[in-house]
């Protein structure tokens, strides 16, 4: 291409139908989503939201998979350049960013619930006056008494750390471990040991979502800790759910990058796909220990 | 496989023909037009609706509307132009400007640009569906405070959420890109201590956006968590609190109050120079002045809070905290000011806007300054000298300076002057109206008249009806605007490659209107002496 030039060639992708079919499967499946809730709430049986949301994650499903082949497809046939892929990388790093703050929204609301809210409630602290809304309660954490306990029925008991969680624990960081041995020997052009590693560590991916499936079970059905028990239960749900679904996409991206190591890509030297999988999941991992710690733990 | 690959590869060609160019496109360039186009559509319809909300306040009483569709009106009103017209506008002008401002071909993730802003469309329609939907538009003001937006709440509240949603995974895949473009795409000498004002101001803008909506996704996420799956964030009795709600929202808003300035700084930061004809004054001391803009605004969110029940030492801590900003501001308003000294100015539009924006965006900071102090925001707080304080900063300040930048670099967009004449009477009428408009609500509000109600007491009257007269006028000065850009664009005269003779930038180095694709190969900064700045 660049006969002339003797800088790189900073590859500007044609026109393309995929985003503006991305953002209306984003449009459908949100829309069918919150329609759905909306029937849900309001107790209506019959509707067609749901195929909506269907017809939209189908749609994005398609386009994902089309955009990430069409991006392959560029690399191998030798259009990006090094700046190009430097442009991935941050984008993935600050994506990351992105994510980080998200979970710490919530976890700023478990601390500012478990340090400032709770103790006020119960009567301490520099607002203890807001203790005569609910008069005899007391705070303690996890909260196993909530201020109004006919509006949502505190729970029996809770998850301790030293149990699923802890083997949880040792499930990711082990993963974390596998995971950058793979990376060496893709990077020493080792492809057995890669494909043996990277599926080692897919399936601790899958080990961890099983046990995380186990303790919810357990929540439900015999602590009767669940979304409606309260502050502490919705904080539990939504930190370890969202950490969940983030596990969920890691493992997904783990195994595309798994397909695609089979099927021969991946150079020593190039395999961003690899690496911005490796950083989401190591980034999943982190999350994951300051939940053990903070959410189960302390 | 190659050959076929470099067939898509457009780089030589112009803009595809008819429909299919804006749909499918990945021309930083064309994106620029339709996140404008969109943006002024926005303000448009939020105009709209704060006609509504002006000819309600006209007289005392209620005369036009009832006083649930009042507050529909006051939100979507509020939500639509901070998130349809302001930053929209902003990211437009990222797109055109950013790239030929550092000599790269395009934005950094040409496709990832397109996504964004197919995605606000699609947003907007839904919330402004929400409209029509059984219980009404969202009702709860545009800050949406729990429980009025959760137990409270229409059931369209569902929508919004998810349009929130959306269109803020389009402002944080438009921020990744401007940051990605913006650290990977200079020209090689477009070193970051050269790099144009508006490049830096977009740069920590882009920041601020990253770091923020994922919090705004989550206090949204909180939300529809109580409303439907019965969780207790915002709910005292389960162990929440409301007051949680309005951390985690300021922990996002008091950022994105200054994601809708901080990009006005960098463009008044370039159409001063030119028309003072003069190097900005103090070009480092922006730099760091905007970073610490930036830094502050994480550490001051709790002063939209001083009446809900904050301790005392918080108290304390938001009120000088907020009173820092007040620093770097000052030192941005100084060398404004100073660039101006001495220079040879003349007063086209973009410079009227310009100056304009310096002291009515003065005003409005002071106003901030009066609501820093906590004890004093007591008798403040919720009242119309809030609504005064953000209407000075937003729309002198933030809407002016994008009205600047039209004008300013329309020639270059369009390849079309526009008539100075009817610029100058579209900034006279802007002028005149804005203050009619909000000075009045100054005096409202220390007299005590809350904001977000659809009725007042006697003794407002004069100053409402005022409010409103300078309201009509403005809102009927922007149809002149859009006149303008229009007529621009269809008869305007050929404008020069560089129309402004004291204009600095590599954007001025190439043909007006720009070239579908420039600087394919990077420009080389070192023989472009205007670029180089030096401290006095
Ligand atoms: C010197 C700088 C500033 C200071 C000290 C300041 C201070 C404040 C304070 C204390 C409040 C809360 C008042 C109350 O609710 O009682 C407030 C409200 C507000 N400010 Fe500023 N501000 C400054 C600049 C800005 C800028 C640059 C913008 C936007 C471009 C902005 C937009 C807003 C908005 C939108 C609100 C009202 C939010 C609402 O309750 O709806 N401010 N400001
Ligand atoms: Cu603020």
């Amino acid at each position: 291409m660049s006969s002339s030039a003797n800088h790189e060639h900073y590859y500007v992708p044609a026109q393309s139908r995929l985003p503006v079919w991305m953002a209306f499967a984003m449009f459908l499946t949100v829309f069918g989503l919150g329609s759905m809730f909306n029937d849900m709430s309001a107790g209506r049986e019959s509707s067609n939201a749901q195929w909506f949301f269907i017809a939209g994650f189908g749609v994005l499903a398609v386009v994902l998979y089309n955009w990430f082949s069409q991006v392959i497809r560029e690399n191998h046939a030798g259009l990006n350049s090094q700046q190009l892929k430097q442009s991935y990388v941050w984008g993935m790093g600050w994506f990351i960013f992105s994510e980080v703050m998200f979970f710490a929204a919530f976890f700023g609301a478990l601390f500012y619930v478990r340090n400032l809210v709770g103790p006020w409630i119960g009567g301490e602290g520099a607002k203890g006056v807001t203790n005569y809304l609910y008069p005899g309660f007391e705070f303690s954490w996890p909260l196993m008494n909530n201020p109004d306990n006919e509006l949502f029925r505190a729970p029996e008991a809770i998850i301790h750390a030293f149990g699923l969680p802890l083997l949880n624990t040792i499930i990711l960081v082990v993963s974390s471990v596998t995971l950058t041995i793979a990376h060496h020997a893709l990077r020493a052009e080792n492809r057995k040991q890669l494909n043996i590693w990277l599926g080692i560590t897919i399936v601790l991916g899958l080990a961890f979502l099983f046990f995380q499936a186990e303790e919810y079970i357990e929540a439900y059905s015999h602590l009767g800790l669940t979304l409606e028990s309260g502050i502490y239960g919705s904080t539990f749900f939504m930190l370890t759910g969202f950490h969940g679904a983030h596990v969920t996409i890691g493992t997904f991206m783990l195994i595309v990058q798994f397909l695609r190591s089979l099927r021969g890509h991946f150079k020593p030297d190039d395999h961003f796909g690899f690496e911005a999988s490796a950083w989401y999941w190591h980034f999943v991992d982190v999350v994951w220990l300051c939940l053990f710690v903070f959410v189960y733990w302390i | 496989m190659t050959t076929a690959t470099h067939d898509h590869d457009h780089a030589h060609h112009g803009p595809a023909k008819g429909i299919t160019r804006w749909l499918y496109t990945t021309n930083h360039k064309d994106i620029g037009t339709m996140y404008l186009w969109f943006s002024f559509a926005m303000f448009l319809l939020g105009g709209t609706f704060a006609m509504v909300i002006r000819a309600e306040l006209f007289q005392p009483g209620l005369q036009l509307v009832q006083p649930e569709f009042f507050n529909q009106m006051t939100t979507m009103h509020g939500l639509i132009m901070v998130f349809g017209a302001v930053m929209p506008a902003f990211v437009g002008l990222a797109n055109w400007m950013i790239p030929m401002m550092i000599g790269a071909p395009d934005m950094a993730l040409p496709r990832m640009n397109n996504l964004s802003f197919w995605i606000l469309p699609f947003a907007f329609a839904m919330l402004a569906s929400t409209l029509f939907m059984e219980g009404g538009a969202p009702n709860f003001g545009w800050t949406f405070y729990a429980p009025l937006s959760t137990t409270y709440a229409p059931p369209s509240v569902t929508f919004f959420i998810f349009a929130v949603h959306i269109m803020g995974a389009s402002s944080i895949m438009g921020a990744i890109n401007i940051v990605a473009t913006i650290l990977n795409m200079r020209a090689p000498g477009m070193t970051l201590m050269r790099m144009p004002l508006f490049v830096w101001t977009w740069l920590i803008t882009a920041y601020l956006l990253i770091a923020v909506m994922p919090v705004l996704a989550g206090v949204v996420t909180m939300m529809l968590m109580d409303i439907h799956f019965g969780t207790a964030f915002f709910n005292a009795a389960g162990g929440g609190s409301p007051v949680l709600f309005q951390h985690v929202f300021w922990f996002f808003g008091h950022p994105e109050v200054y994601i809708m300035i901080l990009p006005a700084f960098g463009i008044v930061s370039a159409i001063i120079p030119a028309f003072a004809r003069k190097q900005l004054f103090g070009y480092s001391s922006m730099v760091y002045a905007t970073a610490s803009i930036a830094f502050l605004s994480f550490i001051v969110w709790a002063h939209h809070m001083f009446t809900v029940g904050i301790p005392f030492l918080g108290e304390a801590f938001f009120m000088w905290a907020t009173m820092l900003i007040a620093v770097p501001t000052g030192v941005k308003v100084f060398n404004w000011v100073t660039t101006m000294f001495r220079g040879s100015m003349t007063f086209e539009t973009p410079m009227l806007f310009a100056v304009c924006f310096v002291v009515l965006f003065t005003i409005g900071g002071f106003s901030g300054l009066m609501l820093a102090v906590a004890p004093a925001d007591f008798q403040y707080h919720d009242t119309y000298f809030v609504v005064a304080h953000f209407h000075y900063v937003l729309v002198p300040g933030a809407v002016f300076s994008i009205m600047a930048a039209v004008y300013y670099w329309l020639p270059k967009w369009s390849g079309k002057m526009y008539n100075e004449t009817l610029g100058k009477v579209h900034f006279w009428l802007s002028f005149v109206g804005v203050n009619v408009l909000f000075f009045p609500q100054h005096f409202l509000g220390l007299a005590g008249m809350p904001r977000r109600i659809p009725d007042y007491a006697l003794q407002f009257a004069d100053f409402n009806m005022i409010s409103s007269i300078g309201g009509f006028l403005f809102g009927a000065s922007q149809l002149l605007f859009l006149y303008i850009v229009v007529h621009t664009i269809v008869a305007g005269k050929p404008a020069k490659a560089k129309p402004w003779d004291g204009a600095e930038g590599l954007e001025w180095s190439v043909p007006s209107p720009a070239p579908y694709h420039t600087f394919e190969t990077p420009p080389d900064i070192d023989k472009a002496p205007q670029l180089d700045r030096k401290e006095p």
